[in-house]
C-alpha cells in the first residue's frame, strides 16, 4: 500500500475516513451502554443516548420567589421581588428566550422587560436574575411563572451505580454477584495454569513414547464443545457428592481450560533455547529444578497470555455457571446470570440494565487494556504457526 | 462458610497441593524408589527418566480425560438411552435421534445454525481483514485496532444488553431510544420495528453481535500475518504496475491464505457453540433457535437427557471435520 497511499493525499484521506467509520461503528454500541448507565430513567426513556452528549434545547417552567415573603417595598405602594430563577438545579443553564405565559414561552430575549399590564413588569437577565415589579395587589399570592427556553448542558449522574451496587436489600444484588464471580474466577484461573505448566514442560522437553499422540490429543480436545460435557459431568459431580457449587465450577473450568493452556504453554516452551536446558542438565540440575528455576520464569509471557484468556472466559461465562454452580437458592448467582435475569424481569428498566451490564464488563475491559500486549501475543501463538 | 474464604482456601490448597504433588512425587522417585546410588544406580537413572514425564503429566491427563474425553463417550451413550420410571435408563437405539429429526424446532435450529455458520465466520473474517489492511500503515492504527479488538473482552451477555439497547423499539409517537429505529425512521421508515421478532431477519440481528465480537480477533491475527509478508513481493508488484486492489487480492491474500483458513475455522467453532447470545436475547423465540440453545432447552427445561445428548452429539459431529483437520496439521508440523 505504501507505494500509493504514502503519496496521494486523497487516498490518505479516504483511508483515514474509512478507518474512522469502522472504529466508530465498533465503539458506538459500547459507548451507548456506557452513556446510558449515567442517565436517569426519565432521561433514558425521553431521548436517545446520543442526544445526551450535546446541549439540548428545553423549555423550563419556573417560578419567581414567593412574593409574600420576599417582596420589598420601594415606596408609593410599589413592591419589588428580586432573585435568581436559575439558582440550584439550573445553575448551568443558558437562557435563549423566555416568556411569562405558556402560550408565548419565547416572547422575550435576555434583558427584555415584559409588560404584565397595569404597571406590573418583569425583567430577566442572562444569569437568571430577575426583577419583578408591581403594586401591592400584583406582587402577592404565588410567584410569577417564568417560561425559559434554555440550552441545557449534558447532565449525568452516578446514582445508578450507587443504587445498583450499594443500596441495601436491592433486588438486583449486583454486589453479591460481583463477589461470586470473583470467587469463581480466581481459582479457576490459577489452578489450570499450574497443572498445564508441568504438562507442557513434559510435552516440550521430555522424550517419552506416546508424546506425539498426547500432543495430537490436546489439539483435538481444543475444539471439543463443552456442551457435551454438561450432563456426564453433572452426574459425576452428583455421584462424588459435590453437587452444584464452587468446587464443581472450579473443577469444570480447570478441565475446560486445560487444552488451550497446555497448547499455548507447550508452543512457547518448545521455542526456549535448548542450550540453557541442556547445560542445566549437565550441571546436575534435576528436572524439577530446571522447570521451576528456568522454564517457569522464562515462560512468563505465555503464562500471562493464558491467564488473561482464562480470566476473560471464566468471568464472561454463563453456561458453565448455570450448569455447575447456580442452585435453586440463587445464593451463588454470578453477574452474567443476574443480567440475563434482569433482561427477563426488568427489560424496560434501562438504567438498571445498562449499569449492571457495565459493571460486569468494566473489569474485563480494564484487564484487556492493561494486558493487551500479552493477549495479542497469546492469540498469535495459538493461531498463527 | 463464606464463599470468598472458601475460594481463598481452595487457591491455597489447590496451589500448594499441586506444587506439593509435583515436588513430592519427584523427590519420592529420585530418593526412595529409584535412587541414583547403590548397585543398580545406572539402571535406576534410566528408569526414572521413563517414569518422570508421567509424573508431570498425570494431573493434566486426569483432568482432560475426566472433563473432556470421558464426557464425549458418556454423551454418546446417553444419546442412545431413554430415562424411564425411577431413573432407570434403557437402550433405545436411534430413537432419540429420529424423534429429534422429526421436531420442527430442531429443523429450525439446524437451518439457523447453517445460516450462522455461513454468515458469521465470513463476515468476521472479511471485516477483520479489511480492518487489518486499513489500519496497517496508519499512524493511529494501533489505537484503532485496540478499539475494534475491545469487544473481545465483553461477555456475550453484556453484548446482548448492548445490542438490545440498539434494537429497542418505542411507540411511534415518542422519541426512539434505539439507534436502529431512530435511523430507520430518519431514512423514511414508516413505523418503529421490533427487530428481534421479525422471523428470518432477526437471526441476522443476533449474528451482528457475534460478528462485532469476533472481528477484532480476526483483525489481530490477520494483521500480524500481513506484516509477515515479504516486502519484496509487494515491491515487485508495484514495479510491475499492479494497482492497490490487485496487490491486495493477488499478492497479499494468497500469501496469508493459511492464516485466513485458521481464523475462519476458529470463528466457525465459536459460532457452533454460540449459546449465550440467543439465550439472553430471544431464547429461541421468533424462529431464532440454534443448536446449543436447543440442547440446553432439552437438557434443563424439558429434562430430556436422551434428546439433549443427541443434540450435543450433532454439535460434536459438526465440529469433527475441523478437529481432524487441526490434528492433521499439528502432526504435520511436528515432523
Amino acid at each position: 500500500m505504501d507505494g500509493l497511499s504514502g503519496k496521494k493525499p486523497a487516498v490518505v484521506w479516504l483511508l483515514n475516513i474509512s478507518v474512522v467509520v469502522l472504529v466508530a461503528l465498533w465503539l458506538f454500541p459500547t459507548l451507548g451502554l456506557f452513556v446510558s448507565s449515567f442517565r436517569t430513567s426519565e432521561q433514558i426513556t425521553s431521548s436517545g443516548w446520543w442526544a445526551s452528549l450535546f446541549p439540548a434545547e428545553q423549555t423550563l417552567q419556573l417560578r419567581a420567589l414567593d412574593p409574600d415573603d420576599n417582596r420589598i417595598e420601594t415606596g408609593a405602594g410599589m413592591f419589588v421581588v428580586e432573585g435568581n430563577v436559575l439558582e440550584g438545579d439550573y445553575a448551568e443553564v443558558n437562557i435563549d428566550r423566555w416568556g411569562t405565559s405558556s402560550r408565548a414561552p419565547s416572547a422575550y430575549t435576555i434583558g427584555d422587560t415584559a409588560d404584565l399590564g397595569d404597571g406590573e413588569s418583569m425583567t430577566l437577565n442572562a444569569d437568571g436574575t430577575y426583577i419583578w415589579q408591581g403594586n401591592d395587589d400584583q406582587i402577592s399570592g404565588r410567584g410569577q411563572r417564568l417560561f425559559i427556553i434554555a440550552t441545557v448542558p449534558p447532565e449525568f449522574t452516578t446514582d445508578n451505580y450507587k443504587n445498583v451496587l450499594f443500596t441495601e436489600g436491592n433486588s438486583e444484588d449486583m454486589a453479591k454477584a460481583f463477589f461470586n464471580t470473583l470467587t469463581v474466577v480466581i481459582p479457576a484461573t490459577i489452578i489450570p495454569i499450574l497443572i498445564a505448566a508441568f504438562a507442557a514442560y513434559a510435552l516440550a522437553w521430555m522424550d517419552f513414547p506416546g508424546r506425539a499422540l498426547l500432543i495430537a490429543t490436546v489439539v483435538g480436545l481444543l475444539v471439543v464443545p463443552l456442551q457435551l460435557a454438561l450432563i456426564p459431568l453433572l452426574q459425576f459431580h452428583n455421584a462424588i457428592g459435590i453437587g452444584k457449587g464452587y468446587l464443581g465450577v472450579w473443577m469444570a473450568h480447570t478441565g475446560f481450560g486445560l487444552p488451550l493452556a497446555i497448547y499455548l504453554l507447550r508452543n512457547y516452551m518448545v521455542g526456549l533455547p535448548r542450550d540453557i536446558i541442556e547445560n542445566a542438565r549437565v550441571d546436575g540440575a534435576t528436572e524439577f529444578q530446571i522447570f521451576t528455576k528456568i522454564i517457569l520464569p522464562l515462560s512468563f509471557p505465555a503464562l500471562a497470555s493464558f491467564a488473561i484468556f482464562q480470566f476473560l472466559w471464566t468471568w464472561n461465562d454463563l453456561l458453565v455457571a448455570l450448569v455447575f454452580l447456580i442452585d435453586s437458592s440463587g445464593e451463588t448467582t454470578v453477574m452474567t446470570k443476574q443480567i440475563v435475569e434482569l433482561l427477563g424481569t426488568r427489560g424496560g428498566d434501562w438504567e438498571i440494565l445498562a449499569t449492571s451490564a457495565f459493571i460486569s464488563i468494566a473489569v474485563p475491559l480494564l484487564v484487556f487494556f492493561m494486558m493487551q500486549k500479552y493477549l495479542v501475543r497469546g492469540l498469535l501463538a495459538g493461531s498463527v504457526k | 462458610m463464606h464463599p470468598a474464604l472458601l475460594g481463598l482456601i481452595t487457591i491455597t490448597v489447590g496451589v500448594s497441593g499441586c506444587i506439593g504433588y509435583f515436588y513430592g512425587s519427584n523427590l519420592l522417585l529420585d530418593k526412595v524408589l529409584l535412587p541414583a546410588s547403590g548397585p543398580n544406580a545406572g539402571r535406576n537413572i534410566s528408569r526414572r527418566e521413563l517414569i518422570r514425564p508421567w509424573l508431570f503429566l498425570f494431573p493434566a491427563i486426569l483432568a482432560l480425560g475426566l472433563y473432556l474425553a470421558y464426557p464425549v463417550v458418556a454423551t454418546l451413550i446417553l444419546s442412545f438411552q431413554e430415562r424411564g420410571a425411577g431413573g432407570v435408563r434403557t437402550f433405545v437405539g436411534f430413537e432419540n435421534y429420529t424423534q429429534m429429526f422429526a421436531e420442527p424446532k430442531f429443523a429450525e435450529a439446524m437451518r439457523n445454525n447453517v445460516l450462522w455458520l455461513v454468515v458469521v465466520p465470513a463476515s468476521a473474517t472479511g471485516f477483520g481483514l479489511l480492518a487489518a489492511q486499513l489500519t496497517d500503515r496508519l499512524r493511529w492504527g494501533n489505537i484503532a485496532k485496540s478499539i475494534i479488538f475491545m469487544p473481545m473482552a465483553i461477555s456475550f451477555v453484556g453484548a446482548a444488553v448492548i445490542f438490545k439497547l440498539i434494537y429497542e423499539a418505542r411507540p411511534e409517537d415518542v422519541a426512539q431510544i434505539g439507534v436502529l429505529n431512530h435511523l430507520y425512521l430518519l431514512f423514511g421508515g414508516a413505523e418503529p420495528q421490533q427487530w428481534l421478532t421479525i422471523p428470518f431477519w432477526n437471526s441476522f440481528f443476533l449474528m451482528a453481535v457475534l460478528i462485532w465480537i469476533q472481528t477484532g480477533f480476526a483483525m489481530v491475527i490477520l494483521s500480524a500475518a500481513l506484516r509477515g509478508i515479504p516486502e519484496e513481493t509487494i515491491e515487485a508488484a508495484i514495479i510491475d504496475g499492479a494497482n492497490p486492489l490487485q496487490i491486495f487480492f493477488k499478492i497479499k491474500v494468497p500469501q496469508i491464505m493459511g492464516t485466513i483458513v485458521v481464523v475462519w475455522t476458529t470463528i466457525t467453532i465459536a459460532t457452533l457453540k454460540v449459546f449465550d447470545i440467543v439465550f439472553a436475547m430471544t431464547n429461541g423465540q421468533w424462529e431464532t433457535q440454534v443448536l446449543a440453545n436447543y440442547m440446553y432447552d432439552k437438557l434443563f427445561r424439558a429434562n430430556d437427557w436422551g434428546m439433549g445428548s443427541a443434540a450435543a452429539m450433532i454439535i460434536m459431529l459438526l465440529v469433527t471435520p475441523i478437529l481432524v483437520w487441526n490434528v492433521y496439521n499439528a502432526r504435520k508440523e511436528m515432523r
